[in-house]
C-alpha cells in the first residue's frame, strides 16, 4: 500500500460589511427584505448604467491583504468575467483577475501542536450575483431572480494547495474566519451564505510530492459548516485514494457534499466550457494605492484574535485552551480585560467567565459579540470576584448570585440583599455553631484529633450546612483546627 | 431668414430675451417644420410634441423671470441611444422597443436643467453600429441635401434633424466617427469631445473605452454652447474628468495667427473622392490665409487604426450587449428552456450587424485568440496614440477629411460590411487616442453633397478646435445657414 499525501487548496468567498454595494449606492443589508427591493438601475444592469467603486470595500480589501501578510500592489484593476446566466444581470461579473488587491501572503495554522504556514495565493474583490430560486407553480416550473444580492461586495481568498489534511484545512478556515471577523469586515456567518467555502482536493505519492508533481484535483462544493468541511474532505480523500489503488483514474470534476448521505457526488456543471474572456473593465480607471495610504490602513488594523490569544498566553500566563476561549470574540475579550482591571486575579476571572458565567450565557442563548448588552456589566463581575477573593463570598454563594444577577440585572449589592446573602466570618458567630456540630459528631471529633484531614473537611461541611452556606469556609477551617488540634 | 426654425441658437436666444418671440412659438415653428419634412426625411424614431410644448411653456416662464442659460427654450433632439426619463429609448433596436428609462442620462439632466425643449428621439444605426443609419430597426433617415443618399451614421437622425432645421441642435454619440462622419455628410457642425469630457451615464454603451456624447449644430458657436451645457465631471461616471469646463463660446472670434496646423499625409489616400481631397486642401489654404502655418506631418500607424478599432470595439460590444436577455427589460421571446429563451430573444431582437459584431468580439476575446487579437490591438492602440503625441509636439491642431466620400446612396455599402467600415478611416484613429475631433462643412461636390473638414486637437483642447473652426466658418460660405438653399427637403420659407 503506497503512502498517500493529501493536497488541499481552499477558496473562500466572503461578503463584506460595507454600508453599500460594491459598485452602486444601494444599501448592503438585504437580509429579510422582499425580493428586488434593494436595487437600482446600476445593480439591475439597466442599459447605460456605469459602476463606481466602493471605497470602503477597497480599504477592507487592503486590510484583509495586510492581515493575511499579502503584498498590496501599487495598482490594481477590475476585469469583466463574461458568461450568460440569469443571475448575472450584466452578462458579466466585475471581478479581479490579473491584478488582485493582494497576493503572496500566508496564514499560520496549528494542528496537533505543529504550526505550518498555509500560503495565500491571492485576495481579490468582486461583486456578488443575484439569487436564483426555482419554483413549481401549478405544474409549471419557474426560475425567479432576486437582484437584492446582485452587486454586494465579495472578497475571494485563494490558498496554494498547502493543506495536508482535512484538519489543517479546517484549522485554516477557522483562523481565516477569525481574521475576517476581528478585522470587522465580515460576519463570518456561513449559515447565512455570508461566507462560502470550496476546496480543491487531490492526493499524490511521497515521490510525487518530492518532485512537486500534482495529480488531478476535484473541486468540492456545498460545504456549509466547518464540520461538513472536515467530513467532506475526509470522504473525498478516501474516494480518490480508493480509485487510485484500484488502478482507476480520478476525473477532474466538481463534487458536491451530500451531508444527508455522507458522501461527495458529481455535480452537473452550469455550462460546458468556462472561457470567461477576461478583459480590463473600461468603465473604471485603474486603482492606485500610494504607500502612504497602505500604511495608513496598516496602522489602523485592529488586534486580531491570534494576537489577543498570544497576549493572554504570554502576558497573563493563561493556558492556550482558556486563552482561545476568552478571545472568541473581540467583545468577550474586551469584557474579560475590563473584568481584570477591576480584579487582577487572572485565574479567578477566567474561571468565573468560562465556568458559571458562560453556563448562564449558554442557557439564556445570549451573544458574546457585544458584551455591553449582557445583564451583568464587567464592573459587577469584577466586584463579585474581588469579594470572593477577600473571603466575603463563598463559592456556593457565587453560584446563587450569578443566575439571579443575570435574570434581574441587579448589582452585586442589590443581589446580595435580595437573596439575603452574607458571609459569616466573625468568630463569635461561628463558634456557637461549631460547638453544636462538634457535639453532634463525637466520633468525627476523635478522628480529627487523631490527624484525619478528610473528616475535618466533613466537619467544615457540616458547619457550612448549618449556616446555610454563609460561613466563610476558610475561617471555619481555621477555628476547627484551633479548637481540635491546638 | 423668414422662419423661426431657421435661426441659430445664438439668434434664437437673442430673440427670446428681446421678447421677439416665445419658446412656445419657437417650438411650434420647429414642430411645423417637422410636420413638413419628416415624412420625407425620417430623422426621428419618436417626435415628442406634447413634452416639447410643456417644456417650452416652462422655459418661457423661466425666461420671463430673468437670467436663464443660453439653451433655455431652445428645441433640440436626442439620439435614441441616450436615456430620456419616461420616454422611449430604443438604441435603434427592436430589442428595446417600448423601453422607458426610469432616469434621464446625465447629459439630458444637464440640458433639462438649462431649460431646453425636447422635440424628439433621433434615429440611428442599431446600437450605434454603422456609418449610414441604415441598420436602424425602425425607419430610414435620408440626407437632407440628397434624399437618395444616406445621412451617415450612426447618429444619422441627429445630423439630419439639425441640417433640415427640425431642431436647433441635437446630441449624438461618437465611438469611431458617429458624430463626425454624419456631420460631414450632412454639412453641419459636429464634435466628439475628448474621451472623459462628457459623462456617459445613461448612454447605452457600445464600446466603453471609446464612446462619447457630443452636439450637432448649424454653427460653430452653437455647438460650443451645447458642449458647455453638457460637459463636466459626473460622479456617476468614473471615467469623466474633473477638469473644469472652459467657456468654449468665448474663444469663438479669436484669430488663429501663428497657429500650427498639421496636415497628415496618411489621410490623403487612394480611393478617396477627389472632390473631398480638393475641398480639404483648399480649406488648409484658407487657414493659411487666415494666418495659420500648415505643416505636413506623418501619423505612421494610421493604416492600423481600422483593424485595431474593429477588434477592440466588438470585444467591448460583446460584453456590453450581453445584458439584453429580455428578463429585466426589453422584448422577450419565449422558449422551452432558459437557453432557448435567451437565443430567441436576442435572435429576434438584434439585427445582422449587431450579431456580427457580438460574434466577432466574442471570438477575438476567446481563449487562444485573446492575446493575438484583443491584447495586440490594445498595444497597437498605444502606438496610434503615440503618433498623435508626437505630432502635437510639432503642431497645435491637425486638419484632415472626415469621410473619404460624400454621402453614398442607400444600399451601396450594405452588401460588404468592410466597405461600410472603410467610411470611418479618417475618424477612427482620433477615437482610439481619445482625442477631440470637430467637423464643419468646407464645400460641396458636383452633386451638391456636403464635404466636411475635420479638426483634431490634443486632449482637453476643445478650445483650439472651436477657435480654428469659428475662424474658418466666418471667412467661408459653407455653413448650413449660408447653404440652406441647397437642401433638397422643404427648403422654402414660404412652402
Amino acid at each position: 500500500m503506497k503512502r498517500w499525501e493529501t493536497v488541499i487548496g481552499i477558496e473562500v468567498h466572503t461578503q463584506l460589511l460595507t454600508r453599500s454595494k460594491m459598485f452602486c449606492g444601494c444599501a448592503n443589508d438585504y437580509a429579510g427584505a422582499a425580493p428586488n427591493t434593494h436595487v437600482c438601475p446600476i445593480c439591475l444592469g439597466a442599459p447605460g448604467m456605469l459602476p463606481v467603486v466602493n471605497a470602503q470595500a477597497l480599504d477592507y480589501g487592503i486590510m484583509a491583504a495586510l492581515a493575511l501578510q499579502c503584498e498590496v500592489p501599487e495598482f490594481s484593476w477590475f476585469e469583466r468575467k463574461n458568461y450568460p446566466y440569469p443571475d448575472l444581470v450584466k452578462g458579466f461579473q466585475l471581478t479581479q483577475y490579473s491584478y488582485p488587491i493582494g497576493a503572496h501572503g500566508q496564514v499560520e495554522v496549528e494542528v496537533g501542536g505543529e504550526a505550518r504556514p498555509i500560503r495565500v495565493r491571492r485576495v481579490h474583490l468582486e461583486e456578488d450575483t443575484a439569487k436564483n430560486t426555482h419554483v413549481n407553480v401549478m405544474g409549471e416550473s419557474y426560475s425567479l431572480v432576486d437582484c437584492n444580492r446582485a452587486g454586494v461586495p465579495l472578497m475571494e481568498i485563494v490558498t496554494e494547495p498547502d493543506a495536508r489534511s482535512p484538519e489543517e484545512a479546517v484549522a485554516y478556515l477557522k483562523k481565516l474566519r477569525d481574521i475576517l471577523v476581528f478585522l470587522g469586515i465580515a460576519s463570518g456567518r456561513m449559515e447565512e451564505g455570508a461566507m462560502r467555502l470550496e476546496a480543491n482536493v487531490s492526493v499524490r505519492t511521497a515521490e510525487e510530492a518530492a518532485a512537486g508533481v500534482l495529480r488531478k484535483r476535484c473541486e468540492v462544493k456545498n460545504l456549509n459548516s466547518f464540520e461538513s468541511v472536515r467530513q467532506a474532505l475526509e470522504f473525498e480523500v478516501e474516494r480518490q485514494i480508493d480509485l487510485y489503488e484500484r488502478g482507476e483514474e480520478v476525473q477532474q470534476v466538481t463534487m458536491g457534499w451530500d451531508a444527508l448521505n455522507g458522501r461527495t457526488v458529481v455535480q452537473r456543471s452550469k455550462e460546458e466550457a468556462h472561457d470567461y474572456r477576461y478583459f480590463p473593465e473600461p468603465d473604471l480607471p485603474p486603482l492606485r494605492f500610494s504607500q502612504e495610504h497602505i500604511e495608513s490602513v496598516r496602522v489602523r488594523l485592529p488586534e486580531l484574535r491570534h494576537e489577543i490569544c498570544g497576549r493572554y498566553v504570554n502576558d497573563l500566563g493563561l493556558d492556550p485552551y482558556r486563552a482561545d476561549l476568552l478571545s472568541q470574540s473581540r467583545g468577550f475579550a474586551e469584557f474579560f480585560e475590563r473584568c481584570l482591571s477591576g480584579c487582577g486575579n487572572v485565574e479567578r476571572i477566567s474561571n468565573l467567565l468560562l465556568g458559571d458565567f458562560m453556563a448562564q450565557v449558554n442557557e439564556r442563548q445570549l451573544s458574546l459579540d457585544d458584551c455591553s448588552q449582557l445583564p451583568i456589566p464587567a464592573e459587577e463581575l469584577a466586584a463579585l470576584a474581588r469579594h470572593w477573593d477577600a473571603g466575603q463570598l463563598t463559592g456556593p454563594q457565587v453560584k446563587q448570585l450569578l443566575p439571579h444577577m443575570f435574570t434581574t440585572g441587579q448589582s452585586l449589592t442589590e443581589a446580595k440583599q435580595a437573596l439575603d446573602i452574607r458571609v459569616v466570618g466573625a468568630a463569635d458567630e461561628l463558634l456557637p455553631v461549631i460547638e453544636e456540630v462538634l457535639a453532634a459528631n463525637p466520633d468525627a471529633v476523635e478522628k480529627v484529633r487523631a490527624g484525619n484531614d478528610k473528616v475535618l473537611k466533613f466537619l467544615v461541611g457540616q458547619v457550612m450546612k448549618a449556616t446555610r452556606g454563609q460561613a466563610a469556609p476558610g475561617e471555619v477551617n481555621r477555628l476547627l483546627e484551633e479548637r481540635l488540634r491546638s | 431668414m423668414s422662419e423661426l426654425y431657421q435661426l441659430t441658437i445664438e439668434q434664437a436666444a437673442q430673440g427670446l430675451r428681446a421678447r421677439e418671440f416665445s419658446s412656445v412659438e419657437l417650438t411650434r415653428s420647429v414642430l411645423q417644420r417637422i410636420g413638413q419634412v419628416e415624412g420625407e426625411l425620417g430623422s426621428f424614431i419618436e417626435v415628442t410634441e406634447e413634452a416639447a410644448l410643456t417644456m417650452a411653456q416652462a422655459a418661457d416662464e423661466r425666461l420671463a423671470g430673468g437670467a436663464a442659460p443660453p439653451l433655455c427654450g431652445i428645441p433640440g433632439g436626442i439620439k435614441d441611444l441616450i436615456a430620456t426619463e419616461g420616454i422611449q429609448t430604443t438604441a435603434g433596436s427592436k430589442i428595446l422597443e417600448g423601453y422607458r428609462p426610469v432616469h434621464d442620462a446625465t447629459v439630458v439632466e444637464r440640458l433639462r436643467a438649462d431649460g431646453y425643449v425636447l422635440v424628439g428621439k433621433c434615429n440611428q444605426d442599431e446600437f450605434a453600429m454603422g456609418s449610414s443609419s441604415e441598420t436602424s430597426a425602425y425607419l430610414t433617415t435620408r440626407n437632407p441635401f440628397a434624399l437618395d443618399s444616406v445621412p451617415g451614421g450612426s447618429s444619422g437622425g441627429s445630423a439630419a434633424a439639425v441640417a433640415a432645421e427640425e431642431a436647433f441642435f441635437s446630441l449624438g454619440t461618437d465611438t469611431g466617427g458617429s458624430i463626425r462622419q454624419p456631420a460631414s455628410l450632412c454639412g453641419i457642425v459636429g464634435i466628439k469631445p475628448t474621451y472623459g469630457r462628457v459623462s456617459r451615464w445613461g448612454v447605452i454603451a457600445m464600446a466603453s473605452s471609446l464612446d462619447q456624447v457630443g452636439p450637432f449644430a448649424r454653427t460653430v458657436k452653437d455647438a460650443a454652447l451645447v458642449l458647455e451645457s453638457i460637459a463636466g465631471r459626473d460622479e456617476r461616471d468614473a471615467t469623466s474628468t474633473s477638469r473644469p469646463v472652459p467657456s468654449y463660446a468665448a474663444v469663438c472670434g479669436q484669430d488663429i495667427e501663428g497657429l500650427r496646423v498639421g496636415v497628415p499625409r496618411e489621410y490623403f489616400i487612394e480611393g478617396m473622392q477627389p472632390e473631398v481631397e480638393q475641398a480639404v486642401r483648399a480649406a488648409v489654404a484658407e487657414l493659411e490665409r487666415l494666418g495659420a502655418e500648415a505643416v505636413e506631418i506623418s501619423l505612421p500607424h494610421t493604416e492600423y487604426a481600422l483593424p485595431t478599432y474593429y477588434l477592440i470595439m466588438p470585444c467591448e460590444v460583446s460584453a456590453n450587449l450581453a445584458r439584453f436577455d429580455g428578463i429585466r427589460y426589453g422584448v422577450p421571446q419565449p422558449g422551452e428552456t432558459m437557453w432557448e429563451a435567451y437565443s430567441k430573444t436576442r435572435g429576434a431582437g438584434f439585427g445582422a450587424e449587431v450579431k456580427r459584431r457580438i460574434m466577432l468580439g466574442t471570438y477575438a476575446l476567446s481563449a487562444g485568440y485573446h492575446d493575438a487579437y484583443y491584447v495586440r490591438a490594445q498595444k497597437v492602440r498605444t502606438l496610434i496614440k503615440q503618433d498623435f503625441d508626437q505630432a502635437f509636439g510639432q503642431v497645435d491642431t491637425i486638419v484632415c477629411p472626415a469621410s473619404p466620400t460624400t454621402a453614398f446612396r442607400f444600399g451601396e455599402k450594405m452588401d460588404d460590411p468592410v466597405q461600410m467600415y472603410l467610411s470611418d478611416v479618417f475618424t477612427l484613429a482620433a477615437s482610439l487616442a481619445g482625442l477631440p475631433g470637430l467637423v464643419l462643412p468646407c464645400g460641396f461636390d458636383q452633386e451638391s453633397k456636403p464635404i466636411g473638414l475635420q479638426l483634431i486637437a490634443p486632449h482637453w483642447q476643445e478650445e483650439t478646435l472651436f477657435r480654428v473652426a469659428h475662424a474658418f466658418e466666418q471667412s467661408t460660405p459653407w455653413s448650413q445657414p449660408a447653404c440652406r438653399d441647397r437642401l433638397q427637403v422643404g427648403r422654402g420659407g414660404a412652402a
